[in-house]
This record gives C-alpha cells, sequence and structure tokens, in this order.
C-alpha cells in the first residue's frame, strides 16, 4: 500500500515518515503531496508566534488540551531555530507538552527552521497539507516570531495568535514593525507579571490602527502556566473561523495564500532546474568566468540562462 | 548523508540529574544533528510514542538512578509492541558491567558508561543508524 | 594591610625580577601551558604578593573566627574546640536494611546519620504507584508512610543522634513523620537535631525533586521555618545547597552565587509572610560540594561565608549573630569521580576533604571510591569516613584555625570570588530574583554553559583528569558492587497494601480533606500534615492533596 493510502487510513507512523520526507525535500513527498492535495483543506491551521520567552510552547500545550477537550484532534507544528554553523538543532518544545505525548488525539513534531531561505515556510505548508489530510481538526503551528520565512508561515495560515509578555519594552515596538498588521488574535502571556496592563493598552491603541474589515481582533489576557485565559482564546478561535467563513474571507485568503505557495513552488523548482540542472554541462561556471573577465555583463548571462532553460524545457531528473 | 540526523534524548524514570543528558544535546547539535529533548521523568510510553512522532532515527536515555534494568527493557518492548525495527537504541548513566550484556540482550545497541567523550557517542550514533 | 611605601618598593622589585631573572628563564624555557587556570576556568596568575591583596582590610574583610565577616570561621575555636560532624549519607532499600547500615555507621563512629531517600519518597509518590516502578530503593530508602519511618529510626534514640535528611518537596511530610517517630519514643520535638534539605529552588535549577510550582513551595518551606522557631528549635530547617549546582556543571563562583541567590529568595520569602529576620536567620545552614582545586576551594567557603555574612547584614538587617553565620555542610565532589581506575577516588576524595577542613565545614560527607560505578559498598563507605578521620586525627590541619589564610594567593582568589558571585547576584536581582530567574531558565543555562565548556576541555585534553584522558590502562571488570535486591519494591507494595486494610481508613480521609482545605487557604500546613502523617496516610496520598491544590512544577528549558 503506498504512503497516500495509507496516510489517509490514519497510519501514525506513515504520517511521521511522510513529513521527514517533507522535511528532506525528498521527491516522494511531491508525489504523496499531490496524491492527497484533494483530502486537504479541512483543517483550521493556527499560527502561534511572539518573542522568544512569552510562553508559546506551554500555551500551545493548554490550548491543544481545551480544544482536545472539545472533542477535536490536533496537530502541533513547532519550529526551532537551526544552528547555521552546525546544520544541528535543539528541538525542546516538547518538554513544555510532555503530558500530550500519548494523547492519542495529538500529535507534536518538532522542526529545525534548517536555514534555507523561503524552504522553511515550503516545507511548513507540506507538513500542514499531511496533518490535514490525516484529519486533524486543528493545526498549530509554533514558530518565534522573528526572521522572513516565519513570517512567511504566520502569513500562510488561518488565524494567526501572537503572544505577547508584559515588560518587553521596546521589543514591543519591533513585533510591531513585523507582524502586528497581522495577528487575528492577541494575546499578552503571564498576566500575572507588573505590566501587564500597560501591555493591554498598548496593543489595543496600536490595533485601532487598523484597518480591518468585520473582524476586531481580540487582546486577551492569559496565564498558560496556570490555564487562565484558554478557554476564552479557544472561544475566539472558533469565532474567528465563523468570521472567515461567513464573510467568505477564508475562501479569499487561502485563494490568495495558494497563489503564494504557487510562486514559491515554482521559484522553488525553477532554481533547482536553473541552476542545479544546468550544473551539469557547466553553463554557470562559463558564464561566470565570462562576466568575471568582463567578457560579458551579469544581465546578458543571466537571460541566457533562462534562455536555454526555456529551451530545455523541465526535465525532472 | 544530507538529511540531518533525528535523535530523541529522553530521561526516563525520576532520575532529575540530566547534566549529561544536555551535555549530550549540545554536542549532538554541535555535530549537526536535530535534538529532540524530552526533559525529566519521562515514562517509556511517553519516549517512545514521541520518538514515533518525531520519526527519528535515534533514542539515546540516560538514567543514574540505576532503574535501568527496568526502564531500558520496557522501552525496547514497547517499540517491539508498535513493530519498530529501524530506530536505534542506546543509552548511558551508572550502568555496573554486569548489566550491560542483559541490556543488549534487551535490544539496547549500546550502553555509554560515566567518562565516555562526546565524540564516540557522536560517532556510534553516526555509524549505526539504520536508516 | 600593607605600608603604602613598602608597597611601591615592592612593586619596583617585581617589575626587576619580571624582566631579569624571569625573562631569561622564560626565553630559555617557556611554561608548560599559555594559560594558566583553576578548577573553575578563572585565570592563575604566576605569582602572588602583597601587591595582589594591597586592599584587604584585616579588620574589615577576615575579623577574628567566631566575628563579622567570619571569613576565618564561624566558631573562635574550629576544630580546636570539637571536629566536624562526619556525616556519611547512607540509605537504600528497605527501612529495615537502612536502619542496620545507620546502626553499623554509628558504631564505626559517625557522628550524624544522613538519610537518602529513594526517587519515589522525593516526588512524593508511594512505592505502589505505576510511575516508581524500577525506582523503589534505588538511590535511597523508601518511604511510604510513618510505619516505615518507625522502622527506619529503630533503636536508634533520637534525642542522641542529629539527623539530617535529603528531602526537599515533601520536606513538610519527612520532618512530620520524624518527629511523630519522636515522639513515640518519648523524646519531644524540642530536643530533636538535625536538617532537612528543604530547598526547592536548587531542585528546579539542578537537582529535579520538584513537585509543585515555585509559590506553594515556597509557602510549604516559610511554614516550615515558622513551625520550627516554635515547635522544633534546634532543627536546621532548611539546607541551601550549592552541592547539585556545582554537580550539574557550575563553576566555584557559580556555586556560591546561585546558592547565595536561592538563600536571599528564601529569607525575602519568609520575610514578606511576616516572620522576624533574626527568628528564623539562625536555623539556616548551607550545603557545599568540595572539589580538586584545593586552594580554590578553601577560597570559595571563605568568600562564601564573608558575603553571607554581608547579605545578612547589609540587605536584611539581621541582628543575631547566628542570622550572619554562613554553617555549611560539604559533601566531596560526585562529579570527579572517576568510572576508569576506581582507586583513584581514594586520592581526589582525600584532598577535597582537605579542602573542605581548610574552608572551615561544620560538617562533611566523604564519597566513597566505586560511586561513579554503583552504589558505594560498605567497604568503601568506611575508607570514606578512614579518609575523613586520617585528615582530623593525623594532618595537623585541625590544629590551628584557617592555617591559609594570609596566603597572597588564596586572599586574592577570595576576594575574586567573592566578586564574581555578587555579580551574579546583581544580575540575578535584575531579572527580579532567583525564583525569576530560574523560571527564566537564566540560571540553567549558565550551568549548563559551565558543563559544556567543561566537557570539551576534557574531550581535547585542556583538562587532565587522570585515569580517563590520560594515563589509562587496561582494566579488569570491577567487583562487588552493591546492588539493590529488586524484590523491594514488591515488599513495600505489600506493606502498604496491609497498612491500608489496617489503619483507620476513616481517620486518614477526614484529615486529608482537612489538610486540602487548610492548602486551599491561608494557614501553615504542619500541623495538618502532623495529623494526618500520625493517622497512617502514605506519602503518596498527603502529596496528592497538595498536588491536587497547588498543581504541579513545568520545567523551563533552554539549551
Amino acid at each position: 500500500m503506498d504512503l497516500a493510502k495509507k496516510l489517509l487510513k490514519g497510519d501514525k507512523r506513515t504520517l511521521a515518515r511522510l513529513i521527514t520526507l517533507i522535511e528532506n525535500d525528498d521527491p516522494h513527498a511531491i508525489e504523496v503531496l499531490k496524491a492527497i492535495y484533494n483530502h486537504t483543506g479541512k483543517a483550521h491551521v493556527i499560527g502561534i508566534t511572539g518573542p522568544p520567552g512569552a510562553g508559546k510552547s506551554t500555551l500551545t500545550d493548554k490550548l491543544a488540551k481545551e480544544l482536545n477537550k472539545r472533542g477535536k484532534k490536533i496537530a502541533i507544528i513547532a519550529v526551532d531555530p537551526t544552528s547555521p554553523f552546525t546544520g544541528g538543532a535543539i528541538l525542546g518544545d516538547r518538554v513544555r507538552m510532555a503530558d500530550l505525548t500519548n494523547n492519542p488525539d495529538v500529535f507534536i513534531r518538532s522542526m529545525g527552521s534548517r536555514g534555507t531561505l523561503g524552504g522553511l515556510a515550503k516545507n511548513t505548508l507540506g507538513v500542514i497539507k499531511a496533518f490535514d489530510a490525516y484529519g486533524m481538526d486543528y493545526i498549530f503551528v509554533e514558530t518565534v516570531g522573528v526572521g522572513q520565512s516565519e513570517v512567511d508561515i504566520v502569513k500562510a495560515v488561518d488565524t494567526t495568535i501572537l503572544v505577547m509578555v508584559p515588560g518587553l519594552g521596546d521589543d514591543i515596538q519591533a513585533i510591531k514593525a513585523g507582524i502586528m498588521e497581522i495577528g487575528d488574535i492577541f494575546v499578552v502571556n503571564k498576566a500575572d507579571l507588573e505590566g501587564a496592563h500597560r501591555t493591554m493598552m498598548e496593543l489595543e491603541t496600536m490595533l485601532d490602527f487598523r484597518q480591518d474589515e468585520g473582524w476586531k481582533p481580540p487582546v486577551l489576557e492569559a496565564i498558560g502556566r496556570d490555564n487562565i485565559g484558554i478557554g476564552q482564546i479557544c472561544d475566539n478561535i472558533e469565532k474567528h473561523m465563523d468570521f472567515l467563513v461567513k464573510s467568505d474571507k477564508l475562501g479569499y485568503a487561502r485563494r490568495e495564500n495558494v497563489k503564494k505557495e504557487i510562486i514559491e513552488i515554482a521559484k522553488g523548482s525553477m532554481e533547482v532546474h536553473i541552476f542545479n540542472n544546468n550544473n551539469k554541462d557547466n553553463q554557470l561556471e562559463i558564464l561566470a568566468e565570462r562576466v568575471a573577465n568582463k567578457e560579458q555583463d551579469p544581465y546578458t548571462a543571466s537571460d541566457e540562462i533562462l534562455k536555454s532553460f526555456i529551451n530545455r524545457g523541465i526535465k525532472n531528473d | 548523508m544530507d538529511r540531518p540526523i533525528r535523535v530523541l534524548v529522553g530521561k526516563p524514570g525520576l532520575d532529575g540529574h540530566d547534566r549529561g543528558a544536555k551535555v549530550i544535546a549540545r554536542a549532538l547539535r554541535d555535530a549537526g544533528m536535530e535534538v529532540i529533548y524530552t526533559g525529566l521523568r519521562q515514562t517509556p510510553e511517553q519516549i517512545v510514542e514521541a520518538a514515533i512522532q518525531e520519526d527519528v532515527d535515534c533514542i539515546a536515555m540516560s538514567i543514574l538512578s540505576g532503574a535501568h534494568n527496568h526502564l531500558f527493557p520496557r522501552v525496547m518492548e514497547l517499540l517491539k509492541e508498535e513493530k519498530i525495527d529501524d530506530i536505534l537504541v542506546i543509552g548511558g548513566g551508572v550502568v555496573p558491567d554486569d548489566d550491560i550484556q542483559p541490556l543488549k540482550d534487551a535490544g539496547i545497541a549500546e550502553i555509554f558508561t560515566p567518562g565516555t567523550p562526546t565524540t564516540t557517542f557522536i560517532n556510534y550514533i553516526k555509524e549505526n543508524i539504520i536508516r | 594591610m600593607f605600608d603604602k611605601g613598602k608597597l611601591n618598593q615592592l612593586q619596583s622589585q617585581k617589575d626587576t625580577w619580571e624582566e631579569g631573572k624571569l625573562k631569561k628563564v622564560l626565553e630559555k624555557r617557556p611554561e608548560r601551558k599559555k594559560e594558566f587556570t583553576t578548577g573553575s576556568n578563572k585565570e592563575v596568575g604566576r605569582l602572588y604578593t602583597p601587591l595582589d591583596v594591597a586592599d584587604l582590610d584585616y579588620e574589615r574583610d577576615l575579623g577574628f573566627p567566631g566575628e563579622y565577616p567570619y571569613t576565618r570561621g564561624v566558631q573562635p575555636t574550629m576544630y580546636r574546640g570539637r571536629l566536624w560532624t562526619m556525616r556519611q549519607y547512607a540509605g537504600f532499600s528497605t527501612a529495615e536494611e537502612s536502619n542496620e547500615r545507620y546502626k553499623y555507621l554509628l558504631e564505626q563512629g559517625t557522628t550524624g546519620l544522613s538519610v537518602a531517600f529513594d526517587l519515589p519518597t522525593q516526588i512524593g509518590y508511594d512505592s505502589d504507584y505505576p510511575i516508581s516502578e524500577g525506582e523503589v530503593g534505588k538511590v535511597g530508602v523508601a518511604i511510604d508512610s510513618l510505619e516505615d519511618m518507625e522502622i527506619l529510626f529503630k533503636d536508634i534514640p533520637l534525642d542522641k543522634v542529629s539527623t539530617s535528611m535529603t528531602i526537599n518537596a515533601p520536606a513538610a511530610v519527612l520532618l512530620a513523620m520524624y518527629i511523630a517517630v519522636a515522639e513515640k519514643q518519648g523524646v519531644s520535638a524540642d530536643k530533636l537535631k538535625g536538617t532537612i534539605q528543604n530547598d526547592i529552588l536548587k531542585e528546579y535549577i539542578a537537582r529535579g525533586t520538584y513537585i509543585f510550582p515555585v509559590q506553594p513551595s515556597m509557602r510549604l518551606i516559610t511554614n516550615i521555618f515558622e513551625y520550627c522557631h516554635k515547635e522544633v528549635p534546634k532543627w536546621n530547617t532548611i539546607s541551601i545547597s550549592g552541592y547539585h549546582i556545582r554537580e550539574a556543571g557550575s563553576t566555584a563562583a557559580q556555586e556560591i552565587a546561585f546558592t547565595l541567590a536561592d538563600g536571599i529568595a528564601y529569607v525575602q520569602a519568609a520575610i514578606d509572610a511576616g516572620l522576624d529576620v533574626d527568628d528564623f536567620a539562625p536555623r539556616l545552614s548551607f550545603f557545599f560540594n568540595s572539589h580538586n582545586d584545593l586552594l580554590e576551594e578553601v577560597a570559595k567557603f571563605r568568600a562564601a561565608r564573608r558575603l553571607w555574612a554581608r547579605i545578612m547584614k547589609e540587605r536584611f538587617g539581621a541582628k543575631k549573630e547566628k542570622s550572619l553565620m554562613l554553617r555549611f555542610h560539604t559533601q566531596t565532589g560526585g562529579s570527579t569521580l572517576t568510572a576508569q581506575q576506581p582507586e583513584n577516588n581514594v586520592v581526589r576524595v582525600a584532598i577535597q576533604t582537605l579542602a573542605a577542613v581548610l574552608g572551615g565545614t561544620q560538617s562533611l560527607h566523604t564519597n566513597s571510591r566505586d560511586e561513579a560505578l554503583a552504589l558505594p559498598s560498605e567497604d568503601s563507605v568506611r575508607i570514606a569516613l578512614r579518609t575523613q578521620q586520617i585528615v582530623a586525627y593525623e594532618s595537623g590541619v585541625t590544629e590551628t584555625i584557617d592555617p591559609l589564610a594570609g596566603s597572597y594567593y588564596v586572599e586574592s582568589l577570595t576576594n575574586k570570588l567573592e566578586e564574581d558571585a555578587l555579580e551574579y547576584i546583581n544580575k540575578i536581582d535584575s531579572l527580579g530574583g532567583a525564583p525569576k530567574a530560574i523560571e527564566k531558565g537564566y540560571i540553567q543555562k549558565e550551568i549548563q554553559d559551565s558543563a559544556y565548556t567543561y566537557q570539551k576541555q576534557i574531550e581535547n585534553e585542556e583538562r587532565i583528569v587522570v585515569g580517563m584522558n590520560k594515563f589509562m590502562i587496561e582494566e579488569p571488570k570491577p567487583t562487588g558492587l552493591l546492588k539493590v535486591d529488586p524484590a523491594v519494591g514488591k515488599l513495600q507494595k505489600e506493606k502498604l497494601a496491609k497498612l491500608k486494610e489496617t489503619r483507620d481508613n476513616q481517620l486518614v480521609n477526614k484529615n486529608l480533606e482537612e489538610l486540602s482545605k487548610a492548602a486551599e487557604g491561608e494557614a501553615n500546613l504542619m500541623p495538618y500534615i502532623k495529623e494526618a502523617v500520625k493517622a497512617y496516610a502514605t506519602l503518596g496520598e498527603i502529596c496528592d492533596v497538595l498536588r491536587e491544590v497547588f498543581g504541579e512544577y513545568q520545567q523551563n528549558i533552554i539549551l
């Protein structure tokens, strides 16, 4: 039985293995993703982001438990940074979700960001599809809210939760510049800390400038550690989905996201086809030599590469 | 190999001495591996389930409390129940010599005792992972 | 301490020496290494002279033994008056077997008992909980109820011995059991002497046997302070421990800093709970590690004593002399022992013993040579104890007080360690104190960084461990190691089943319900715990009630 069929039958180990293939850019993964694509689109995908130390994992843990209590199946993708020097990573988010491990309705997968530009977002979208087809109701994607690829992921989900903590000071400005405008739900976690009220006020003020149609992003208080405020966040997650469906924003947003995804995938495979495949007959090397010797300019060289790609067409090898 | 090796570093049982496990976790990361660290007080059930979800190549466990004769074989038993035979399982900690062979018989590939350099550990994983 | 003119003269003499004689020798024969460091990676100079301690003020910085700032020791006569307490940490298997070991140790000249509990006991689980499987009786004795505690101290008169119990999260329960046993022996609580570790913060940092979150844990600790002040006045209510912090890989300076930062948090919590600092501070005690770098360790103990005295006086305004004194127990460094050529460990332990004694410890546990291999055997435990006795009776270092004082190097290092520790404490203060710094993972991260650096140094042989990365030999398998009978778990389960049939279960339930109600309120929990214990409620039952009310701690790991 092939991977796609096994996955659709709910085989957990197939799911785990498929994710590995996606992460490793294995060509088999694309085949499986093509085959299961029709079975995706049912899950509600939620991005959880915020600065380091905001308590995202603990919050995700508690949200998953609450939604599970409401009868739902949950996937969690926890992304941690890969060391740019060694390619290794320590993925420690499971520590804060340890007692979800043996819950049959929950599946947690830790991913290293692996440093490939744009690749993280592409692979995460693949993993989301795998979970979706597997039958998960909610898919959480937890990332540190810094770096373009993380922002790309957050933009690709249905609902984005931005987790803040009191006392960040200037950091709130930096976050604001990055993803403030895409948060759908704002959570001030560790609300028992000093300055929680001020952080709430700051967020509210910033949100006043946002021009959203029909959805005013709520600013919610929570203490993840003590399971306080969790039900309210879950209610808002559900409400946001209702809003997306009723306003037809869901269809629109997903279409827009798909558009971006197609572009990204196309870009990615063009890169592979143009450079990796081309390099076999050393075209790039030859051109580079010429450009370096001022025999040719880089613009013409680039045109030449594109031309030979178009003439050759896509050959999978 | 162009994909990172994935290793689950786990502390089964109640023992809270995680210096060794953390040093190993860092050393594996610095050797280019992806390390899933599970934290303290993991049951064998949790370790095996996490290993499945994370699709790891290797489970590395550390016990200093003397409970290895119960916990290590229990992990192997659970893996067998799940019909998993492509994960390398290794252990470390204060394990008396007499206990090592029975643990290997139970399916633990290797036991590393105190004083083992992390490089030995890293090379062992690189050379012995099954997939 | 030195005349300024003399110092200037000395400086120029030193310059001459460096430019002349020294330079010539160095050109011909360079030193063994580019950099010399202590066991904690602190740079060590070639030579220390009065120039390195020019700012030292004898009265302000050293003082006299038994006087502020206690740098030279907490008692006026130190070991000339009385030797330190030789206290060997022991306990394994069942209460019956541990009781035998204690009696053996007392016969051999041990002067205080030190009880090791198994992990389920330390985490508040009974032996019959599924999670306890495989752990019962392994690293210490299994105590499920008062019944086990009665057996553990059978025929040991509790008014005659002092007992140290390595118990933290459920310390209140074990202390209540100890008091109950004493009462049954006819010994009233005010006669009891001993220590409970009761140091939860270092459990979060380094040792891992936590149960409850920070706030309720701190409450239990202050409850104990308050209760003991009234009922068990000779009891050391806490042993604020750097031992495990060092074992987890910290440096000497970090050991002082994080331990004292924890201490500050406990003192602050008790003051916030309305206690008078001089009511509880005299019963605070400390617990440090002793490693191989002899002089650095001596300096560490002296620096810790001085820094704590200053903190208590200046920060908390403590007035009683005893509140200012840092009294401490020492254990030799378990992590310094090697599984290779275990006999060498006897020598390591001897050096570490010397460091603790020269540093002025109040009590000492010496590790056994085979601890990197298994639980210590009786022979090994005896050699470890003999090591202390040789230092005490043959080495001569006990005959005068603080004999290394005035060494330019030791005084300079004492200053430096105090400075470094203070810098860490200030940083922790800026993070909101030790509990916050722990929740943020800051302290753990600092320790892990040190541990990793140390490991790398060993692997690239910047640091030599004899028999492990140099001077290795082919070794036969070690023999004669102690094994715990795996039947202990079964035995404990049977005892529990029988107990639950024979005790007054109605009384147990009533007392547990009352404890639960009290936990939800603000009351001191000690009396409620004691009532539950006396009705033979099990440790697990009592801790489960508290878990229900308080919740459980979630660890934070930043690697």
